[in-house]
């Protein structure tokens, strides 16, 4: 086994010691047995798929943001961090509170009271089975390509930090998440997300304290960089985006605030079932509310792990970092930046802790992903269009066996994805053109009672369909760039920004315009699952620490003194 | 967490984890006191023997406290 692991890369970032080794095999041991032990608990479908609705506030809080804390994100954002500075942080701040906290107060309870399974099982019941069936197939496709891409980009970043080989990380990563998922469900994935949580933490956090201390601080820190890359400013993240040739991601604020904030952040944490599952396995609705809430003040502080050493990089690194197309052999790429920092200030055992940390990361990231797509595919497609009245028992198998079989389609995907690199990019876009447009259906649907059946249906396929076409356009032929982002500048960040917005508003459009001249859907049938016709829970009689809107306003609060802070 | 189907609760096994990591990061930092590893910036303030020592503090906290008894 060690001989395989060391096929590969013949120069690696960081080696490994003894008890780094040690210390990556005992996680190893502790998921697989948490798989097993949690089987017994597994039995009935609400257990399997909804990890039988029992989590606390604060376990279904912390998977929830922990289920989008995977290693991709986090060498991704870093090295985002490196190239861009302190505004990547605006995808952790403006790009996510404002999204956790709506979906705490507005949103869930009505996912929560309808009793459904996953969002395209809302959309069922809200809209009827053309909207549903096309928001699960395509989330059940996308989300098997994206636990490849997974897969595929922890073999990759194993090879190049530890060169360890390809086939090695993709068989083991595989296995143990087959083997933990389909024993406990979602039960496990969420186990597992929790200890992932603690240990991108405890992995992580050694490096800014470490990093501060070398540089004096963070006015040591700026000044470093000011020093290293002078006439760029790396440290604002506001001031710059007055104009989109101000600042080297080529945004202006209003990509960051209606394309990101409002957009692709409301589409991603309210709407995308990978995330909403985790609250969904909330026991009651008080907790359902508080857990996305809860998760917001942990997602504000992730800056500190993901973008600070990016700065940090930029400050103490005696060389440059370059984009990926770029790069030649004895050069870093901008997403090397985590694991160099790691390497830098953590010897033997810290560094297994931050490489566990990485491919619990990364391994949570594929279990996230086929957890729900088990559900989808179970739930949502093979229940409606192919068996309709089997006992529980036979869902609760099915469930297993698309687990174990999504793992194999994932596998299929990364070795796509090795021989055609271009592909992950568009595995990774094909996901966002998704998102946006599904967050306009689904909170029309929640707030405005006349929305039509087929409104719900042609608005988002209009979306989608203008997320592709803009997507498309801006990166066949650049001359569109200066049309839909407004600069040619845009970088492909920026971009994506603009095309959310284009496609939201085109959902909103046609969704209202259809809904107007077809005929809506009788009050009987949405009882439950408008604001309009639902009894909302309120929690008149918890004390203030226990009414989800105080911590709600809370997190918004301390939002805009960071923004402020960081202007 | 789950207290009706007596699941050992998560954070037992949170603070599990922790401790066993404590202790091996303790005792490497500990080893090499003397003899700091090559290429390891600021490795003069022993970074590794107080977080070792931390994550053992964490880790003794989270199984005291959520230690499952009673469970079947």
């Amino acid at each position: 086994m060690m001989a395989m692991m060391a096929v590969g890369a013949p120069t690696t970032l960081v080696h490994l010691s003894g008890v780094d080794l040690l210390i990556i095999a005992i996680y190893f041991l502790l998921v697989l047995g948490i798989g097993f032990y949690l089987k017994k608990f597994a039995k009935t479908g609400e257990d399997f798929f909804l990890a039988g609705r029992e989590m606390t506030a604060w376990v279904a809080g912390l998977a929830f943001v922990s289920a989008n804390l995977g290693s991709l994100e986090l060498l991704g954002w870093a090295g985002n961090a490196y190239q861009y500075g302190i505004m990547a942080a605006h995808w952790y701040w403006i790009g996510a509170i404002p999204a956790m906290v709506f979906l705490g107060l507005v949103m869930m309870p009505f996912y929560y009271i309808s009793k459904t399974h996953s969002v395209p099982g809302y959309l069922k019941l809200r809209y009827g089975t053309e909207a549903s069936a096309l928001s699960a197939v395509t989330f059940a496709f996308m989300t098997i390509l994206m636990s490849g891409v997974n897969m595929y980009a922890m073999a990759v970043v194993m090879e190049v930090v530890l060169g360890w080989s390809l086939h090695f990380s993709i068989i083991v990563s595989s296995l143990t998440v087959g083997v933990y998922v389909a024993a406990g469900g979602l039960f496990s994935a969420i186990f597992n997300e929790v200890l992932q949580f603690f240990l991108i933490w405890f992995g992580a956090l050694l490096i800014p304290i470490l990093g501060l201390v070398e540089t004096g601080g963070w006015s040591g820190m700026v000044a470093r960089i000011h020093h290293n890359f002078p006439g760029q400013d790396f440290t604002h993240m506001w001031g710059p985006m007055s104009s989109a040739s101000h600042n080297p991601m080529g945004v202006h604020w209003i990509a960051i605030v209606f394309g990101l904030g409002a957009s692709v952040s409301m589409g991603y944490w309210t709407t995308d079932f990978l995330v909403v599952q985790r609250v969904l396995s909330a026991r009651d609705v008080r907790s359902a509310k508080l857990a996305p809430i809860i998760g917001s003040f942990f997602k504000m502080a992730v800056p500190l792990i993901v973008i600070l050493p990016g700065l940090l990089g930029r400050a103490v690194l005696p060389f440059h970092l370059v984009p990926a197309n770029v790069a030649q052999p004895g050069q870093f790429k901008f997403d090397d930046v985590l694991p160099l920092m790691l390497a830098r200030y953590c010897g033997p055992g810290l560094l297994g802790l931050g490489i566990t940390a990485l491919i619990a990361g990364f391994m949570a990231g594929m279990a996230g992903n086929v957890s729900a797509f088990a559900t989808v595919w179970t739930y949502d497609i093979y229940r409606p269009y192919m068996r309709k009245d089997a006992p529980d028992a036979h869902y609760v198998s099915m469930g297993r066996w698309s687990t174990i079989i999504g793992l194999f389609v994932s596998i299929g995907t990364a070795y796509l994805v090795q021989y055609n690199k271009s592909m992950m990019d568009y595995v990774q876009a094909l996901f966002g053109f998704f998102i946006a447009p599904l967050f306009g259906t689904v909170v029309l649907g929640m707030l405005w009672k006349r929305v039509s059946r087929m409104g719900g249906f042609w608005g988002l396929l209009a979306g989608v369909l203008t997320s592709i076409t803009v997507f498309l356009l801006m990166k066949f032929d650049p001359s569109w760039v200066k049309v839909f982002a407004f600069s040619p500048l845009a970088q492909p960040l920026a971009q994506a920004m603009w095309q959310a917005l284009w496609a939201s508003v085109t959902c909103v459009v046609v969704t209202v315009l259809v809904t107007l001249v077809t005929k809506p859907k009788p009050d009987e049938e949405l009882k439950g699952l408008v604001y309009a016709l639902t009894e909302v829970p309120r929690e008149e009689h918890a004390s203030w620490l226990h009414r989800p809107v105080i911590w709600g306003v809370a997190a918004l609060a301390i939002l805009v003194v960071l923004q402020i802070i960081f202007w | 967490m789950i207290e009706k189907r007596q699941i050992i609760p998560v954070w037992f096994f949170v603070g599990l984890l922790l401790q066993v990591y404590g202790v091996l990061i303790l005792a490497s930092g500990l080893a090499h006191w003397s003899h700091p590893p090559g290429g390891v910036e600021l490795s003069n303030l022993h970074a590794p023997v107080w977080w070792g020592a931390l994550l053992i503090v964490l880790g003794v906290i989270y199984c005291a406290k959520y230690y499952p008894r009673g469970e079947t």
